[in-house]
């Protein structure tokens, strides 16, 4: 078995990839008061976006704008449906999931595709590898996903600041006032909905390079995770300004990816299985959604 | 400044529910004017905001702001002439914003709006000023939460937002419905304020006829999706509400029904 340092490093490694998704996930549920499933469909997108074009011979930079790109249309789609075509939000992400399992699979040509070195392809991973030949890999990648997420905690904080940011935001609260204040919701919504989805293609992009393929399942549960990653970071800090809220996605993410990681690695002892995680996943944002109500509760048989 | 000219509006149309909720109803604002009007349920007095503000659109007729014809305009397209204060405390502010936040959004009502930052250090001092005018203490707090305030200081808020860009028609929606008594006069006292300092044209619905009567420069009694009575200059500032009332059943010929606003009447 692994030591325990080994151990905190990639579980931060991974975190740090799924804050990524947890930021997107943010966006929706948490600004624009927009439950989006387009997640599970948008995630496994990014990374078949990202394979598609490491296979043409493009480079990891042009793979992760195309997937950020291509994760942005998915959200206009599922934000047309919405506000064009009247949809609830809830049905439009799914249709929007369903019909990308389809496109992902076009794109990607069969269910899994690996991303090798050996067969020439690169990754950021491998070209930092090769840059820094003498600094040990698995540090070079911690740093490198740090200094990723804090830029896009950064610029997605200066962009819930500015005038589109402000409106983005305020519809969550109140669609009405929007409207009165001469914004558009509708357009809001789908500029919204869009950026989500272009983080979560982007986290699916990176995550396919982290771990060498790219496999049509691996979105299933994606935007439960998310939200996990999301809710468990407001138990874990308080505040409620911005800057503090993407951080607490960041952190969420990261502990979250722990508690998961402990569950994988140990929970053989009480009989937990690789496949019972989904499970693990559901309970965990279950319990931690209906504890302040069974607390209410309790309270008032006292 | 706002004319609605031989408008109707159906619910339900072609339904067995189909309700003729807004009829033929004409009316003409002049600018300055301070409008009350009063109904019971289901007059139509929100229906007659919603279609100015373009929540609504009528089924037939037009509607004219500032001798501009915004019928078909969707409310976020005729939003710049206009400013709105909603019951609901939650409604006319962004809850999860900072009050500045909140008024950074109102400021650039009427403008595009893009990547800049929203807020900068001249704004925030219009702001305070702003507030500080209003004496409810919030110019100190400008980047605290909105959903942290009392309901009247949402409220208030909600009216500085509403007539930080000099609309042309501000319709308020029994704004102060939802308050308790003291704070619903001092919300009152400041719509007043506001609308006289910024000579606004202003259209409000009320519930309580002494309010109706107090405040304004004219006065609309509704039923049943018209407008029945129309009353303003000396022979309003005479009417008592037992006038208004009389002159309602004379119209109508049936009592005006609306508890809340007899219960308000009873207790002054």
């Amino acid at each position: 078995m692994e030591s325990i340092s080994d151990f905190l490093v990639y579980s931060v490694q991974e975190g740090l990839l799924f804050a990524i998704l947890a930021l997107g996930v943010f966006i929706t549920f948490r600004c624009l008061n927009f439950p989006d499933l387009t997640v599970d469909g948008s995630y496994p997108l990014g990374a078949a976006v990202f394979a598609f074009m490491t296979y043409r011979g493009f480079g990891p930079f042009v793979g992760m704008a195309a997937a950020f790109i291509a994760g942005a249309l998915a959200g206009l789609m599922t934000g047309a449906l919405n506000t064009f075509s009247k949809i609830p939000a809830l049905l439009s992400g799914i249709l929007t999931m369903i019909c990308l399992y389809s496109i992902n699979l076009r794109i990607m040509g069969r269910p899994n595709i690996s991303l090798s070195e050996n067969l020439g392809h690169h990754t950021v991973f491998s070209l930092l590898k090769n840059a820094f030949s003498g600094v040990p890999e698995t540090y070079l990648r911690l740093i490198f996903l740090m200094g990723l997420v804090l830029l896009l905690k950064g610029l997605l904080d200066l962009f819930l600041h500015t005038e589109i940011g402000l409106a983005i935001r305020a519809t969550g609260d109140s669609e009405s006032l929007v409207e009165v204040q001469g914004i558009n919701p509708d357009k809001t919504k789908l500029i919204g909905v869009a950026v989500s989805n272009a983080l979560v293609a982007l986290s699916g992009a990176m995550f396919a390079q982290y771990q060498g393929f790219v496999d049509i399942n691996m979105g299933i549960g994606m935007v439960v995770a998310g939200l996990a990653s999301v809710i468990v970071g407001e138990v874990l800090v308080r505040g409620r300004n911005i800057l503090f809220m993407t951080l607490q996605v960041v952190l969420g993410a990261v502990v979250y990816r722990m508690a998961t990681a402990i569950a994988l690695n140990w929970g053989y002892r009480i009989g937990f299985k690789p496949y019972d995680l989904k499970l693990f996943t559901g309970l965990l944002v279950i319990f931690i959604l209906s504890f302040p109500v069974i607390k209410e509760k309790m309270k008032g048989l006292k | 400044m706002l004319t609605l000219e031989k408008v109707n509006k159906y619910f339900f149309r072609n339904t067995l529910d189909e309700r003729w909720a807004i009829r033929n109803l004409d009316l003409r604002v002049q600018g300055g004017e301070f409008i009350t009007i009063v109904g019971s349920n289901g007059a139509g007095k929100t229906t007659v905001l919603n279609l100015i503000s373009g929540n609504f659109f009528p089924d037939s007729g037009r509607v004219f702001i500032n001798s501009e014809e915004v019928t078909k305009y969707p409310a976020f397209r005729r939003a710049h002439y206009l400013g709105r204060v909603f019951q609901n405390t939650y409604q006319g502010t962004a809850a999860s914003l900072t009050i500045e936040e909140n008024f950074a959004i109102a400021f650039r009502k009427g403008k595009p709006r893009g990547l800049r930052i929203a807020i900068n250090d001249s704004m925030r001092k219009r702001f305070k000023t702003k507030l500080s005018e209003v004496g409810l203490g919030l110019e100190n707090r400008l980047r605290d939460r909105v959903g942290l305030l009392s309901g009247g200081q949402r409220q208030a808020l909600a009216l500085l937002m509403a007539t930080i860009g000099d609309p042309k028609v501000l319709l308020l929606d029994e704004h102060t419905a939802n308050l308790d008594p003291k704070t619903a006069e001092k919300i009152m006292d400041l719509t007043n304020q506001l609308i006289r300092n910024d000579h606004l044209t202003a259209l409000m619905i009320t519930h309580d006829l002494s309010e109706a009567l107090n405040f304004g420069t004219r006065t609309l009694m509704m039923d049943g999706g018209e407008i029945v009575l129309d009353i303003s200059g000396e022979g309003r500032k005479k009417l008592t509400i037992p006038e208004l009332l009389d002159r309602f059943s004379e119209t109508r010929h049936k009592q005006f029904a609306e508890d809340r606003a007899l219960l308000s009447t009873a207790k002054k």
